[in-house]
């Protein structure tokens, strides 16, 4: 059992961060929200539809409004950043190859990297794959964009540049964010809402600034990056002086 | 674009040479290459004892192939087998009362029918039956009858 | 201990059945994608077929080399040694052509495709193909199972043909078996049902192997160590698969 009581609303056209300490089941919830797992308890409900009751092939009508931005990008290998771009539109469309160049020209421009098309992903930086990926979530035009830890590993400036497309896809599309990390500065900078999530339920969530100033211990050791509190600096152990004194165990 | 026709050329070569290989095996290797043509006739002959002869062995004469065995049967009534070979239609001439044997090339090798030239001015002809055949030479048997002929000369 | 072996039994029919299920799966996708996503597959049967040609041809000529050297060592102490074509060939095609080449396929192209599908696991390729409402298994693996089941009587085709190259040159060109002996032999021994047994056996070879392999791909634990165990044992179950498989064949083969 991962969560027990969680609710977490995600509001169409904001950006939604889900935060939280590592371990606590973050990417459980992304799987679960895409349903790349089922919930043995409980419901996800888009757009007021339950997602665990959808046959297959609706789950993959759902599944072309969303876009999802994995840690790595996840990058096809075996494809150039064009091809990966033009991935989706290649599969699920049979538009003209004028057509898909020029939508797949737009979606690298608006990330910057349309001067890195004929480039292959091993070629890239962490941050360049993270843009492309970002580029390849948005050019089916989903509704919502989900994003996997997209501030890890990541130089100061490619980070910024990462959080500004964040805030700017969002915006200008008017599509829904979710973003999950555990990067407390970039996430108060591009979220609307934050849910901090913790020993499988919410801990807190409203606006980036609310939870700087929360009282919850929890709240205020995971925003402040402090070493132990709720979240023990020690892993659940045997008394140490019975450990030492080799006693444990009979 | 240059990469999906060179990966397109190579793997149509790539089939063609299998391919090309199946093609060979089962010609070259099987001897289906030395089908007959569509005319050839048909003879049959009965013997004795066809030894280890099998369908698709070579019917020569003078040494050289001119048709392979169809079918080896044996005769419920007569109690002998059938042998039916087909004969290449090039070979048209061939005296009626010629001689068939079924010899065995080299110590261990397979066995065959040799055909020995007769006299007749007519020829076979398709559904001929050979009257002079001579049966398998069966290892075991020579050996038996050389153990017994050299036998019964020392106790003369 | 019994309650070991019990569950270790379990695990394996678990796993063996579903395996099959797996099968009938990649078996569903295939009509499909071979009629809509052809060049999905040339690709893949450039990757497993086509390069894997050279590997194929080298062994293959040497594997017949050897068969020419040992067949004329022992055949000519019986007078026999025109026989050597003959004997090269059925061991060629019934046996060695098959066989043989489903071993290198595995080692060659088998490892290929688990490393690739394992790495694509876990670098979350696969995962996002799944968030793209593309299915993984007909997009990915389909076209890598069907190239692996075209590529394999091919090569193993390719196999036979340079192996009896390899066993002409050795008996023929070296030790001086006669030229028209060498072939003569050959024709007459070499029944056409030889070579369908040869090629069932390819087909059913390149089945076990392409299935395995990508199976283990799949199925990898998706971090660099779990990559390297499932491609090695994919090897290992593809040569135990294809050695048993290669056993019954012959044994039905031989009771028809």
């Amino acid at each position: 059992m991962i969560f027990k009581n969680l609710n977490v609303n995600i509001m169409r056209g904001q950006v939604t961060a889900i935060m939280g300490p590592s371990g606590t089941g973050k990417t459980t919830l992304l799987r679960l929200i895409t349903r790349q797992l089922l919930p043995d308890k409980g419901v996800i409900l888009i757009d007021g539809q339950d997602i665990s009751q959808l046959s297959t092939k609706e789950l993959y009508q759902l599944r072309k409004r969303f876009g999802m931005l994995f840690q790595n990008g996840a990058l096809l290998t075996d494809l150039n950043v064009f091809e990966n771009v033009a991935f989706p539109l290649r599969e699920h469309t049979d538009l003209p190859d004028r057509l898909i160049r020029h939508i797949v020209l737009t979606k690298l421009h608006a990330v910057g990297l349309r001067g890195a098309a004929d480039m292959m992903p091993e070629e890239l930086s962490g941050g360049m794959a993270r843009r492309v990926a970002l580029a390849r979530a948005m050019v089916m035009d989903p509704e919502i964009i989900i994003y996997d830890e997209p501030f890890v590993g990541l130089d100061p400036i490619s980070m910024g540049v990462i959080v500004r497309l964040v805030r700017r896809m969002n915006d200008a599309l008017g599509i829904s964010s979710i973003v999950v990390s555990h990067d407390v500065q970039e996430i108060n900078t591009v979220a609307d809402c934050s849910y901090l999530i913790s020993d499988g339920h919410v801990a807190a969530f409203g606006r980036p600034d609310e939870l700087h100033k929360a009282q919850s211990e929890i709240v205020r050791q995971f925003m402040h990056g402090m070493a132990d509190g709720p979240v023990p600096f020690h892993f659940a152990a045997p008394d140490y002086t019975e450990q030492l004194l080799g006693r444990d165990g009979g | 674009m240059q990469q999906t026709r060179s990966v397109e050329i190579g793997t149509g070569l790539f089939i063609f040479l299998g391919l090309a290989a199946v093609f060979f095996l089962s010609t070259r290797a099987t001897g289906l290459s030395s089908q007959l043509d569509a005319n050839a006739y048909e003879v049959t002959g009965r013997f004795d004892n066809v030894g280890s002869l099998k369908e698709r062995a070579p019917v020569s004469m003078s040494g050289v192939t001119i048709g392979r065995v169809t079918s080896v049967e044996f005769d419920p009534k007569r109690l002998d087998a059938i042998v039916r070979f087909k004969i290449d239609s090039k070979y048209s001439e061939i005296p009626d009362d010629s001689d068939a044997s079924i010899l065995t090339s080299g110590l261990l090798g397979s066995q065959y029918i040799g055909l020995q030239a007769g006299g007749s001015d007519t020829y076979l002809k398709q559904g001929s039956e050979l009257q002079f055949t001579q049966s398998a030479l069966v290892l075991e048997q020579m050996i038996s009858k050389y153990l017994f002929s050299g036998g019964t000369k020392k106790s003369e | 201990m019994i309650r070991d072996l019990y569950y270790s039994l379990i695990g394996f029919l678990r796993t063996f059945g579903a395996l099959q299920f797996f099968f009938l799966r990649l078996l569903a996708g295939s009509p499909s994608i071979l009629v809509n996503r052809f060049s999905l597959v040339v690709q893949q049967i450039f990757n497993t077929g086509a390069l894997s040609l050279v590997i194929i041809m080298v062994s293959g000529f040497f594997v017949g080399g050897v068969l020419g050297l040992q067949g004329y060592d022992s055949l000519v102490k019986f007078n026999a040694a025109d026989s050597v074509g003959a004997v090269a060939a059925l061991s060629l095609v019934k046996e060695l052509g098959p066989v043989v080449t489903a071993l290198l396929f595995a080692g060659r192209a088998g490892t290929a495709l688990s490393s690739e599908i394992g790495l694509m696991k876990a670098t979350d390729q696969l995962s996002a193909m799944e968030m793209m409402a593309i299915n993984p298994i007909n997009r990915v693996l389909v076209p890598r199972f069907l190239g692996g089941v075209i590529s394999m009587p091919m090569l193993a085709a390719v196999f036979s043909m340079v192996g009896l190259l390899g066993a002409y040159v050795v008996s023929v060109v070296l030790l001086g078996v006669d030229f028209g002996a060498f072939w003569e032999q050959m024709q007459v021994n070499v029944e056409p049902g030889d070579i369908r047994e040869g090629i069932i056996k390819s087909i059913v070879f390149g089945i076990i192997a392409s299935l395995l392999a990508v199976w283990e791909g799949y199925h990898a634990v998706p971090t660099a160590e779990g990559v390297g165990r499932a491609t090695t044992r994919s090897v290992v179950k593809t040569a135990i698969a294809v050695l048993i498989f290669d056993f019954m064949i012959t044994a039905i083969f031989l009771n028809s």
